[in-house]
């Protein structure tokens, strides 16, 4: 396996009082597609945001590139080459989309996406570029939320339920773009509740459960009913 | 004739109050910060003036090239210092924080300058006029009321032309997000108390060369910036010009009925659009 780009050992979370993650180990090869999967409050979210810097731990808990990245602020975090697409997608509602994708690329990363590239992947941003970004459907709102993570060149790129309220037909779509955005070199990480959709992108899977990993593997070989009980803890 | 004048005067009073609201419509867009001591800011910012005309002997418009970036480094180093502490959920500490920081500037100034009344001195600028179809206009008032627009321009752009601008509104719209677009939020909050003071500044010496000031009138300058960002509406800066301008005009033409009713005329207005428009006349189209 080549050098990981990520690397967590040992990552607990809070929320106050409340512990989300209990001693998570994992780790994302560069140019690696990894699917986390795991039913509602399992703390895929909670382990994005860590990574992120939203939400922070002890240094040493989260590696990006052999740095220690854990207690860091996500502005800092962010400038180092880790992007998120949000859950829920979370635009920013006084800008219009092409601000939107704009204050993405603020950090000056240099690499392949731009303007243009981002157009060129959805066309349709293109067209409403001048509009107020909450006036688009779900599914152009979220190609804004991809679009805008891309600006920043990220090295690895993390993408939280994108297919979250979205109707199949634009889910495929969206997924039909993913191997044009990762392709470029960048790793991901792909939290997703569709596990069969997690599990045909990827190479590796982990999957949580109340805070810990209860399974984890090479996607193409994975067995449904080993599944399952990660999933949901029956026996 | 008399009122056409009244409604005149009111409007070019409307600019100095545009002013004094300004920042504090600019800070709470942002940041959702309350000032309590934005009037002793504006106060402080005349006092910096004054200093500034008596040890250098310069006239008090030249004396902002120097209390402008003055003020805009106080905002900054206050709000990183002690202001951004306070912010995050709760209402109340920003609150407190500033309302004890305004009694702190009105005791340091009353230390530093005694409670004498002062004025800047603007030489023949003060009792200039211009006449407009038989209204006699005061030069200051004039000039006061074009920097306000200036002023209300020039942050209108900013906002919505501009990278920093960007960056505003989206803090204000999502911090957490904005931290993942690279934007360290303590430093934007800073960057836009800088800019908020700046325009104080501004505020202060256009109050410091119109009438006398002393070190407890702070209160008084707060309450007329509110009441303008109020009736204009929230986050929206050009409806804070408007609303500057409908407290001045309420005020010289209840003054123009009765001496003593300018305060409550101008009280009076604010509160029946309040009971009409709970958010103003032109607030924010949100979302
Ligand atoms: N802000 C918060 N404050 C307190 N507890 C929280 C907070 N956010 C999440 N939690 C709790 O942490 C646990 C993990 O939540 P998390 O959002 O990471 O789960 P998830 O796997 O992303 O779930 P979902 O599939 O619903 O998005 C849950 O029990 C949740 O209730
Ligand atoms: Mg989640």
């Amino acid at each position: 396996m080549p050098d990981p780009i990520l690397h967590i050992s040992g990552l607990e979370a809070h929320y106050g009082d409340f512990q989300a993650l209990y001693g998570v180990d994992l780790e994302v090869a560069e140019g690696e597609v990894l699917a986390i999967i795991g039913a509602n409050g399992a703390g895929k979210t909670t382990l994005l945001r860590s990574i992120s810097g939203l939400t922070q731990n002890d240094a040493a808990m989260v590696e990006y590139r052999g740095e220690g990245i854990g207690a860091l602020r996500a502005d800092e975090v962010a400038k180092r080459g880790v992007a998120l697409v949000p859950e829920g997608r979370q635009l920013f509602p006084s800008l219009s989309v092409e601000e939107n994708l704009i204050i993405g690329g603020q950090i000056g990363r240099k690499g392949p996406w731009s303007l243009e590239a981002v157009y060129k992947l959805f066309p349709i941003l293109k067209e409403r570029r001048a509009q107020q970004s909450t006036s688009l459907s779900g599914g152009q709102q979220q190609m804004v939320a991809i679009g805008r993570a891309l600006m920043a060149n990220p090295d690895l790129i993390l993408f939280d339920e994108i297919s979250l309220g979205l109707a199949p037909i634009i889910i495929k779509d969206i997924y039909a773009a993913l191997p044009g955005i990762i392709g470029e070199g960048m790793s991901a990480l792909i939290v997703e509740q569709d596990i069969s959709k997690a599990l045909s992108v990827s190479s590796r899977f982990y999957c949580l459960q109340e805070g810990r990993v209860s399974l984890n593997g090479p996607s193409a070989t994975v067995a449904r009913e080993d599944i399952s009980r990660a999933y949901f803890g029956v026996e | 004739m008399e009122w056409v004048n009244a409604v005149v005067q009111g409007t070019l009073l409307g600019g100095l109050y545009a002013l004094f609201a300004a920042g504090l419509s600019l800070i709470f867009g942002v940041m959702r910060l309350v000032n309590i001591a934005h009037g002793d800011m504006i106060v402080l910012g005349a006092y910096l003036g004054l200093s500034v005309t008596a040890i250098l002997g310069i006239h008090p418009l030249m004396a902002l090239i120097i209390v402008v970036p003055c003020m805009a480094v106080i905002g900054y180093v206050l709000q990183r210092s002690i202001l951004n502490q306070t912010l995050g959920g709760d209402l109340l500490p920003p609150l407190l924080v500033t309302f004890g920081l305004s009694v702190i500037l009105q005791n340091a100034l009353l230390e530093i300058y005694t409670a004498d009344p002062q004025k800047m001195n603007a030489g023949s600028l003060e009792t200039a006029s211009v006449s407009v179809g038989g209204l006699s206009l005061g030069v200051l008032p004039l000039l006061t009321f074009a920097i306000a627009v200036a002023v209300i321009a020039a942050l209108q752009w900013t906002f919505y032309r501009t990278a920093l601008g960007r960056a505003f509104r989206a803090t204000s719209d999502n911090q957490e997000i904005a931290q993942l677009m690279g934007l360290n939020r303590r430093h934007i909050f800073g960057l836009a108390m800088a800019l908020a003071l700046g325009v104080t500044a501004i505020a202060g010496i256009m109050l410091g060369i119109r009438t006398s000031f002393d070190p407890s009138i702070g209160g008084g300058r707060l309450i007329f910036g509110f009441e303008a960002v109020i009736i204009g509406g929230l986050g929206n800066l050009w409806g804070t010009l408007a609303g500057g301008v409908i407290l001045g005009v309420a005020q010289t033409v209840g003054a123009k009925i009765d001496p003593g009713w300018q305060l409550l005329a101008g009280h009076l207005v604010f509160l029946a659009i309040l009971a009409v428009r709970p958010n103003g006349l032109f607030p924010r189209i949100s979302g």
